[in-house]
């Protein structure tokens, strides 16, 4: 199955850009299904990870309002093309995904 | 194996053991400690509840130093896109509050220690309010808030 993460990664000037899109509906736990006539439970991420070779660059914690689909940019300094990058993810329902690159 | 032989094996295999351990976590411990999420902080339905259940008893002093980009006007609150950069030196961690949400703390990015003071994400926001980030710098925190308007709320 594809991956629920889509990255891009840009360098200039020892900055590296990484611009991240991950599959997931993020439900509220607030939302109310009209047809089923009650509130679709809650599904979000709660953490998101993020590792360049082995040591831990960016560790986030979610909660529900981040909206669907999550989008998820930062900058960091130190890659060399090539370098592996690692972004995980978990749910509150035990779901996880997780996918590696070589930084461009 | 003589029982002579026997301790003294057993000995140095436990040895080597205890060794072993101590190397692995050494080696294993993270660099940003990952910490228990914070399910107060979560839950917390205020902005003071949320700042104190984050950051308990500490000060945080409002700097012009943190930008947060986003529209003044949105017209989907469902998604509100939204950067956050600050110039304060080495900056630990960026927060995000909302404060008319019904659970006003929305997230927390730990930075580790290549990153550069700049996070960029989509967020819900439910009603017209006050959206602050609380960046962590040299272990004081710092905050700024802006205004959004917002036509339809965000939170189903």
């Amino acid at each position: 199955m594809a991956s629920s993460i889509r990255v891009k990664t840009s360098m200039r000037d020892g900055l590296t850009t990484v611009r991240a899109i991950i599959r997931h509906p993020m439900h509220t736990g607030y939302e109310f299904d009209k047809e089923a006539k009650k509130l679709i439970p809650a599904h979000y991420i709660e953490n998101v990870t993020v590792h360049h070779g082995d040591k831990v660059i960016l560790q986030c914690d979610w909660g529900r309002a981040i909206s669907a689909n999550p989008y998820l940019s930062f900058t960091f300094t130190g890659a060399k093309t090539g370098d592996i990058l690692r972004i995980s993810w978990t749910d509150n329902l035990s779901g996880s995904d997780s996918i590696e690159l070589g930084i461009q | 194996m003589t029982d002579e032989n026997r301790r003294s094996f057993i000995r140095h295999s436990l040895c080597l053991l205890a060794a072993l351990t101590t190397g692995i976590t050494g080696v294993l411990k993270p660099l940003i400690a990952l910490a228990e999420r914070n399910s107060r902080a979560f839950a917390a339905g205020t902005e003071k509840d949320a700042r104190a259940a984050l950051f308990p008893g500490q000060q945080i002093e409002t700097s012009d130093a943190i930008h947060i980009e986003a529209r003044d006007v949105i017209e989907n609150g469902a998604v509100v896109p939204l950067s956050i950069t600050t110039k304060l030196p080495a900056a630990e961690s960026i927060t995000i509050l909302v404060e008319k949400n019904p659970n006003p703390f929305i997230a927390k990015f730990n930075l580790g220690p290549g990153c550069s003071g700049f996070i960029a994400t989509r967020i819900k926001v439910a009603q017209p309010s006050d959206i602050i980030a609380i960046v962590q710098s040299q272990g004081k925190l710092y905050s700024t808030r802006k205004f959004v308007e917002v036509i339809t709320g965000g939170c189903g």
